[in-house]
């Protein structure tokens, strides 16, 4: 079930949650994204956001970490069974991200992926591009995090017939 | 202080090259990103030389750093709504060099509130060989200089 034509828009996976603490929020910040919100409490305390809040580009990383490490129990479990594992090959890129809501010290972000657009590729006959809308979501419901990300991913026909579909 | 009046249409940014290791790839990859393309030289078939494949998002995350100490930083910036489009056009490796240009491709104050204003920015980031690896288009929110007293603290 992880070949490209085994895929069909709506599928949908829960992928996992992420609780941000204060202190993962500074390191990400001091590493990635040094602006006083995602640094300190007192400073984000005096802007527009009221409380210390994590980087946007944390919360897409942690979105990362879940979809992969959740591929690669899917990977494992077909493995197990002796079941071929499709390829996923590097993505092309991101598309309409928003953060509509922050990231706060102690929320818990669910993140999904949902299938929206499956498109076979004419320079590339043996994968396909996969279109997800991926989402992060806090502990009231409410939306934090959505993107549209594209991904190759291995095409069954070829690989069975060694030839191109 | 950089406020929202300083951005002005067609300005272009530019930035000192960042090198980018071994060590940092992994290092994100392991945290991130823990495929075996951004682990692993062998699984990214290549020298160990060459090291493994840096994670896009760790290319935008270099773009994130390298533009906050460059304008954040010193600015009334009010952080982001969202990112149009991310092109991730060429892999990255340990040691390339990446150098990062930005131009500003739109402004307007923000309708529903006075005290800000939104800026477009498109990027541009190149390898050491001129080859684009990446490209962006973001929109970021500032404070406005007129709503702020001239100090660029939200008060």
């Amino acid at each position: 079930m992880t070949y490209f034509e085994d895929l069909r828009v709506g599928m949908r996976a829960e992928v996992g949650s992420h609780t941000f603490t204060a202190d993962e929020i500074k390191a990400f910040a001091r590493e990635f994204d040094p602006q006083p919100f995602h640094l300190d409490e007192a400073a984000a305390a005096r802007s527009h956001f009221g409380a210390l809040c994590a980087s946007g580009w944390h919360t897409a990383a942690e979105c990362l970490r879940h979809i992969v490490l959740a591929r690669q129990r899917q990977q494992a479990e077909l493995r197990q069974r002796g079941e071929p594992v499709a390829r996923t090959g590097p993505s092309p890129g991101l598309r309409d991200l928003k953060w509509p809501r922050p990231v706060y010290v102690g929320d818990t972000i669910a993140f999904a992926l949902e299938i929206v657009e499956l498109r076979t590729v004419a320079s590339r006959p043996d994968v396909g591009l996969r279109i997800a809308r991926l989402t992060g979501t806090n502990q009231r419901g409410e939306l934090v995090y959505s993107v549209l990300s594209s991904t190759f991913i291995e095409r069954r026909i070829r690989n069975r017939a060694g030839v191109q579909a | 202080m950089r406020a929202f009046e300083d951005f002005k249409v067609g300005d272009v940014m530019e930035f000192a090259p960042f090198a980018i290791t071994a060590a940092d790839i992994k290092s994100f990859a392991a945290r991130f990103d823990p495929q075996p393309m951004h682990l692993d030289e062998a699984a990214a078939q290549n020298t160990i030389v060459d090291g493994p494949l840096a994670s896009g998002l760790h290319i935008v995350c270099v773009h994130m750093r390298l533009f906050a100490d460059g304008v954040l930083r010193d600015s009334t910036s009010m952080g982001s709504p969202g990112v149009e489009e991310i092109r991730y056009l060429a892999p990255v490796r340990s040691g390339d060099h990446l150098t990062l240009r930005v131009e500003i491709a739109g402004v307007r104050p923000s309708k529903s509130r006075p005290e800000m204003g939104l800026v477009n920015f498109r990027s541009h980031m190149v390898n050491g060989d001129g080859k684009p690896v990446l490209e962006m288009t973001a929109t970021l929110m500032f404070g406005r200089r007129a709503a702020t007293g001239g100090s660029g603290v939200a008060i």
